[in-house]
């Protein structure tokens, strides 16, 4: 036995690997109550019964070794080869017992391929909700293999499980079983003499899988067609009679290890078939969704807006009192208006990320996700795209990242491109802050729709669905464009409602919202120490210039007055300053001045740099007493100067909202379209058709509303 | 020649079974033979979304959702 073995976890998506994979590694690998979670592979390590470390291996879930979407092919790509650095000393199949049959299948192929193999049942609570229960020590003689019951999600039966593992590991391989099917010997010979020796398992599934294998080179693959050929053989009907084989064998065992409690003709009501009553409504399904959408948003605004209060109030008082203790130096300024405000300026939104993140936590984990997809699956497939899109698009309110990933579950290129394509329309957390600065300035916070919904909730909820509505519309155009004919297919699990484990949650909120601040935090601090010096040093002396120049012009003024009017003159003349009068041209019929011009070119590889960046301006551009601490208060108090009054009116708030709610300022997510993709036409695409529809629509919202 | 057209999936209503006989597209039939739609089973339409399309079915005791050009290739008696 190998001291260190590789376990793999396999199981169809949804049966629980990624929940056993946490309590047995103690790592925090994102679980989810939809098939399609799990998009690629992740090693923790298992203490076994020996002491020796294991390395367990999570993967996405396949219902058969035989690939249909790029998740799955990450799975068959390691099983298929006895070579491949991961490939198992031992699987794990992890069963779903409320679905026993269909998972045995793939226990079935899985042994087949000479794989050592335990088998954990999982979810046996859910089974015996729905009145099933199962003789496991009858069915673990009747299959020839260990299993171990466990509940994945509470970590129960994990010594069970250790036990099984270890006895597994000393036997080794524990079948010794032909192919439940029929097949040309003479073929199977054939392979192996081409492509070096192996079981007939094998054998048969490179021959029927070699173009999704990337073991094999292209010569390789001709070979193997031309061994098709010779032999008459068709995948699509070979594959067929296996499964029916297999399943023909799997009926008998289950139905002699399975009792169902109720009788056949009358099957229980569970919970599940209750709420999907409700949820899956013809016609008020549209309604519940919306709802619990707009009720989320209302949420964000309304109630995050006390903690927000005193963080904001937190940092302010920071701020102010580093001033008045710190020597007055300009390394006390970097300290204070740069890092100080440009940190704050992300920490105060903590209150309602948390809140989006709890959402779609809760979204995702009780199993409502799956059934968003089924109801809007004939709509998205009118603009190109397909029900399982919904996820792309939904997680895509917390971050684009993820969220392309997750389309490789789409089975069809084409949707799944488009998807690509769209998913960065969606407002994303980083968007967040700016949506919540500019609505305040732009929507006043007293007034209410009906006298009940906070109208601040109401433009939240509205920019949301502009981005959902415009990655449709962009979708829409694209499928016009793309020429392609693919079947598509959208069969696929409805799971059952699951409760959500409020511990998971909190820790899911907690870690996503870590992760959220710190990413952002430590761009934000790497720009505003740049921007800080941009904004301090100008070329040759002309910011010494600047101070002379206005006492030189206004003789009679003194005080604050005067302060302020040096410092925004030096913040003019310092390269910020220069690099945004440089693009204020091209941005004036947008309604920006240079002072936005440089917030929207910092923010052009994030865009979690705004708020940041905007504090950081403000706050060089002249001495604040307290009141106008905060972001908000100081973009209020701007005025502009060609008009005298308030710089931040309606035009230019939404303005700015339309512009980035659509313009692609982000490099992580061209950088992962780049990888999804493998080309880097689409993320230029992406750049180019995102910034010019923000260019166009902010233009044009500025124009009108001016 | 002119046969009476094979009632499918699709044209189950709501509640209502029926037992798979066969397939009639051979490319989708090995995912939904994976999926535990084997002939001989029995089917019940439990959902049917907004606009018709896509169904669910309860079979092998849990819910499949597909659409309706997919339901139509699952023949049923
Ligand atoms: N009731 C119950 N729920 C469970 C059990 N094990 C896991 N779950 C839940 O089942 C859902 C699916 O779990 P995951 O671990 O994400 O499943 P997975 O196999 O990794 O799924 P994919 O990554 O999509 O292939 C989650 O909502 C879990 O909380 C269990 O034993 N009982
Ligand atoms: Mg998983």
């Amino acid at each position: 036995m190998k001291k260190s073995p590789k376990i793999a976890l396999i199981g169809n998506p949804n049966a629980g690997k990624s929940s056993l994979f946490n309590s047995l590694t103690g790592l925090r690998q994102k679980t989810g109550n939809f098939p399609g979670v799990t998009m690629d592979k992740l090693i923790g390590k298992w203490k076994l019964e020996t002491g020796d470390e294991a390395e367990i291996l999570d993967l996405p879930g396949i219902y058969s070794i035989y690939p249909k979407s790029m998740d799955e092919q990450v799975v068959i790509n390691i099983l298929a080869n006895p070579k491949h650095p991961d490939y198992p000393d031992l699987a794990i199949v992890v069963a779903d017992a409320s679905n026993l049959k269909r998972n045995l299948l793939l226990f079935s192929q899985v042994r087949d391929l000479g794989i050592p193999t335990v088998l954990a049942l999982n979810m046996i609570d859910v089974a015996e909700n729905q009145g099933v229960v199962i003789n496991s020590v009858k069915l673990a003689r009747e299959l020839n293999v260990e299993i171990a019951e466990v509940n994945a999600k509470k970590g129960i039966g994990l010594n069970g499980l250790r036990l099984a593992v270890n006895k597994t590991l000393a036997s080794g391989y524990n079948s010794n079983d032909s192919l439940p099917m029929s097949y040309s010997k003479e073929l199977v010979e054939e392979i192996k003499e081409k492509y070096g020796d192996t079981d007939d398992y094998h054998a048969l599934l490179w021959l029927s899988e070699h173009d999704n294998l990337r073991q094999f080179n292209t010569q390789q693959r001709v070979g193997f067609d031309a061994l098709q050929e010779k032999y008459g053989w068709i995948t699509q009907e070979a594959q067929s009679k296996e499964t029916m084989a297999r399943y023909a064998q799997l009926n008998e065992i289950v139905d002699n290890c399975l009792h169902e409690m109720p009788v056949e003709e009358e099957p229980v009501n569970t919970w599940t078939d209750r709420l999907d009553k409700i949820f899956l409504h013809r016609f008020w399904g549209y309604f519940i969704f919306l709802g619990i959408l707009f009720i989320v948003f209302q949420a964000i605004f309304t109630w995050a807006t006390y903690p927000m209060d005193l963080i904001d109030g937190g940092i302010a008082s920071l701020n102010e009192f580093l001033k008045t203790q710190l020597p007055d130096s300009k390394l006390t300024d970097l300290l204070t208006d740069g890092l100080i405000s440009g940190i704050g300026g992300v920490l105060i939104f903590i209150p309602q990320i948390a809140f989006l993140f709890l959402f779609i936590s809760l979204l995702e984990e009780t199993g409502y996700m799956s059934r968003v997809m089924f109801i809007m699956d004939k709509l998205m497939r009118r603009f190109g795209l397909s029900g399982k899109s919904v996820v792309p698009l939904i997680s895509s309110i917390a971050c684009a990242v993820p969220a392309i990933m997750s389309t490789r579950s789409i089975s069809s290129w084409k949707d799944r491109l488009i998807t690509i394509m769209v998913t960065p329309l969606m407002s994303c957390s980083a968007r967040l802050p700016i949506y919540t600065v500019l609505i305040a300035l732009v929507v006043p916070e007293t007034s209410s729709l009906f006298g009940i919904f906070n109208l601040q909730g109401v433009a939240l909820f509205a920019l949301y669905l502009l981005g959902f509505f415009v990655a449709l519309f962009s979708a829409w155009i694209m499928k016009l464009l793309l020429k392609v004919q693919e079947r598509s297919y959208f069969i696929m699990e409805l799971p059952s409602y699951k409760g959500p484990r409020f511990s998971h949650v909190a820790i899911t909120i907690l870690n996503s919202t870590k992760a959220f601040v710190f990413e952002a935090g430590k761009i934000i601090v790497a720009i505003s120490i740049v921007l800080w010096v941009l904004a301090s040093y100008g070329p040759g002396d002309a910011i010494e210039q600047a101070e002379i120049k206005v006492k030189a012009e206004n003789p009679t003024l003194s005080g604050i007055e005067l302060d302020n009017k040096i410092a925004s003159q030096k913040l003019e003349n310092s390269y910020a300053g220069v690099f945004g009068k440089v693009i204020e041209p091209a941005i004036k019929p947008l309604g920006y001045d240079w002072k936005i011009g440089i917030a929207l070119i910092t923010s052009f590889a994030a865009r979690e740099v705004f708020v940041g960046t905007m504090s950081t301006i403000y706050s060089l551009g002249g001495e604040v007493d307290d009141e106008n601490s905060t972001v908000m208060n100081r973009m209020r108090a701007e005025i502009n100067p060609a008009t005298g009054k308030p710089m931040y009116d309606t035009a230019l708030g939404f303005s700015l909202l339309i512009f980035y709610a659509f313009a692609m300022q982000c490099m992580s997510t061209l950088a992962v379209t780049y990888r999804e993709t493998k080309s880097w036409k689409y993320p230029a695409i992406q750049l180019f058709y995102m910034t010019g529809l923000a260019y166009i629509s902010a233009f044009i919202v500025y124009q009108v509303l001016k | 020649m002119k046969t009476k057209p094979m009632k499918t999936i699709a044209d189950l209503k709501i509640g209502e079974r029926g037992v798979i006989v066969n397939f009639t597209d051979q490319g989708l039939s090995l995912k939904l033979l994976e999926m535990g739609c084997l002939p001989g089973t029995q089917v019940t339409m439990t959902h049917i979304a907004p606009f018709g399309d896509p169904i669910a079915v309860k079979v092998s005791g849990y819910v499949l959702s597909m659409r309706l050009n997919e339901a139509s290739t699952i023949v049923v008696a």
